[in-house]
């Protein structure tokens, strides 16, 4: 078997999504690929000075500048006519929809060839679970905890894929640790696009959701397999692939492994958000047309 | 031959014959036309680069972190508000210790919003481990261009500079400046050849973080660099003289301080009104004479050790202020005497703040004040000078 392009030993938790996520992205975009880092799980984990996870160049500046920073190596290798290079944005959510949100708008917007990776675990997660705008409805965090007074993250995820569509970006995907062909096949697409590409991976964070270590994997196949992670392609603005779900679970099956839904067990309300759950699975199957 | 041309021209040329390969722009008041100049002559095809309108300041030093980290030679320009968004970049870039260069446009910052010149932008900076050299005029602004891409870019420097110029008083005025020759700057300033780029056939890994084993130790290589790069800005500004016959001292210059009793410090545009005021004084008897500070990081302690052990008193003029405690350069010039066995009494003032003008009167009247120090004490270290104290 062929060496990965990142290497093991790096620090992050036995059973994460990420580096699962990491792997698939480098070892489908092959060696010839520059990568840039905003701060995050993936940056503190894979470079404590003077080691290295990174068999590819890489470099990492602050939390979120790194599609600014990625748009400086793009631009600088256009002017030593090294176009042959692919570069690469892999960064966590935090710093995606949030705090490097403008950053990304202008690498949308200037047309750079950069593929923006994003390992979505859906809350800050190197900080101790805090809400990100990618954070799902009624998820607790640590800045969303549950009590009296709340039930948990009061706001739906944002949708970035949409947002990466509006900027006319012309391959934007969503895509799952659990189904690696696909993603791979998502990344080499991705690399073949004249401009920016926009693709988000869901990637387990088992500190974070509070599961069984070893179900990673498992979690983000649910995520599929209940509508909530529709995964989807667009080219040029036009939906042009969607993974059908051939059964479709109910939501609970995803909530109820989880300790981050585990208050909407036991509290009151707590079914009626269930249900509110359901009806955004719902819209996402009848929306992309998931279901046979 | 010398040409009449807008400030802000003139530096868009001294960066053109500085051949960088990516430039990545924000417009910002006072700092817009530089850039607009430049884009011109990439419009135009008088300047081959990759040219980048970025969406933020934030951005425009963040891709410049990427374009140097790929090897290229980088340049941009900012002003107040951009510098202070920049903040966290600044330290990020001189930490990686890539040699960007930036003019920075000094000019007053918010709240109350002013566009108009003073040197809090990059007095709030000084920790943020960048070379930091005050042009006194544009021709000097022009100059200090080339000179601080061959400072920063030495292997044994490797550390980021800016070059500071008064807004609207440099960038907007016209001035006869004689223009740089794009062929003796070839000469002058060797390709930019970084020993560790981003490469695909030689991955390394930029910026990776440090635990508390490691970072001191990267701290301490920065501050070694800094001291080196006190040698090699006098020495660029010699190898300099000698290709395009203009000098400017090295990290300081003085003007009548060879019997002066009482002398001033100062840095930037002010300069050239100080030195006026000077000339009327000393027709009048009056021993005074300046230092004017080139290099504020790093700071020429000895240099100025050695140009004002003889002066009976010591005044700084500077257009900062750290809300708490004085202004920056007054509390750095008293430190580095602190340790010395010369004793001379050095008193601050804050002045053009916001732009408010600094006229020679202004000039003659911290000269009398000082001369009163001189004569019975110190009376107050520091003032806010020019306060309407009426209108308060």
């Amino acid at each position: 078997m062929e060496e990965s392009l990142f290497a093991p030993g790096h620090r992050a938790c036995a059973g994460c999504g990420m580096p699962t996520a990491v792997k698939l992205v480098l070892d489908a975009a092959g060696p010839n690929t520059i990568v840039a880092s905003p701060t995050g799980c993936l940056e503190v984990t894979s470079t404590p000075f003077p080691e290295s996870s990174w068999r590819v160049p890489w470099v990492h500046s602050l939390f979120e500048n790194a599609a600014a920073v990625a748009s400086g190596v793009e631009v600088a290798l256009k002017r030593f006519k090294k176009t042959d290079i692919n570069v690469l944005v892999i960064g966590g959510d935090g710093s995606t929809f949030d705090i490097g949100f403008g950053a990304i708008s202008g690498m949308f917007d200037r047309g750079h060839r950069i593929t923006y990776v994003c390992y979505d675990n859906e809350a800050y997660m190197n900080t101790g679970v805090q809400r990100s705008a990618s954070t799902p409805f009624c998820a607790k965090t640590t800045t969303t905890p549950t009590g009296k007074m709340s039930l948990g993250n009061p706001r739906p995820k944002k949708d970035m894929p949409a947002i990466a569509v509006a900027h006319g970006v012309p391959y934007v995907a969503t895509a799952s640790i659990a189904y690696p062909v696909d993603l791979r096949r998502k990344v080499k697409m991705s690399l073949s696009a004249d401009g920016p590409a926009y693709i988000q991976v869901n990637a387990p964070c088992i500190t974070g959701w509070s599961f069984e270590a070893g179900d990673a994997i498992e979690q983000s196949r649910l995520a599929v397999d209940t509508c909530l992670l529709p995964l989807i392609e667009y080219v040029d603005g036009v939906l042009v692939g969607v993974k059908k779900v051939r059964r479709k679970r109910p939501v609970e099956d995803y909530l109820k492994t989880q300790g981050r839904y585990r208050h909407l067990f036991k509290v009151e309300g707590g079914a009626e958000v269930i249900a509110q759950i359901q009806a955004m699975a719902d819209a996402n199957a009848e929306k992309f047309g998931l279901l046979d | 031959m010398k040409k009449v041309v807008e400030g802000s021209y003139g530096i868009a040329d001294a960066v053109r014959c500085c051949s960088p390969d990516v430039i990545s722009v924000y417009p910002i008041t006072p700092q817009t036309h530089i850039v607009e100049h430049i884009s011109e002559f990439v419009a135009g095809g008088k300047l081959d680069c990759e040219y980048i309108n970025v969406e933020s300041e934030h951005s425009s030093l963040s891709s410049l972190i990427g374009a140097s980290a790929a090897g290229a030679r980088t340049y941009t320009s900012t002003t107040s508000q951009g510098l202070a968004l920049m903040f966290e970049v600044l330290f990020n870039v001189s930490g990686m210790r890539l040699p960007i260069v930036m003019t920075t446009v000094n000019r007053a910052l918010s709240a109350p919003l002013s566009i108009w010149n003073d040197q809090q932008d990059a007095m709030a900076a000084r920790e943020a481990g960048w070379i930091q050299i005050y042009a006194e005029n544009v021709q000097e602004a022009i100059d200090l261009t080339p000179q601080l891409y061959k400072i920063s870019e030495d292997p044994e420097i490797l550390t980021p500079s800016m070059a500071c110029m008064d807004g609207f008083i440099l960038t907007h005025v016209y001035e006869p400046v004689e223009f740089l020759d794009i062929e003796k700057v070839r000469e002058f300033l060797p390709p930019y050849r970084p020993e560790d780029v981003l490469d695909p056939n030689d991955p390394k890994t930029f910026g990776a973080f440090a635990d508390p084993s490691w970072f001191t130790e990267f701290r301490y290589l920065q501050f070694q660099a800094m001291e080196r790069a006190k040698n090699k800005i006098a020495q660029v500004s010699k190898e300099f003289e000698e290709v395009f016959g203009r000098g400017y001292g090295g990290l300081i210059d003085t003007y009548s301080m060879e019997d002066a009793e009482i002398a001033l410090v100062t840095m930037g545009s002010v300069v050239g009104t100080v030195k006026e005021a000077i000339d009327g004084l000393r027709s009048e008897g009056v021993k005074v004479g300046l230092v004017k500070i080139r290099s504020y990081r790093p700071f020429p302690e000895e240099e100025l050790k050695e140009a004002l052990k003889d002066a009976n008193v010591i005044a700084t003029i500077e257009k900062d202020v750290s809300i708490g405690y004085e202004s920056a350069l007054l509390t750095d010039l008293k430190a580095a005497f602190y340790n010395s066995p010369i004793r001379v009494p050095i008193v601050g003032f804050a002045a053009g703040l916001g732009g408010r003008d600094i006229g020679i009167k202004d000039i003659r009247s911290i000269v009398e004040r000082a001369s009163r120090v001189k004569d019975s004490g110190i009376e107050a270290e520091f003032e806010i000078f020019g306060v309407k104290r009426e209108c308060l």
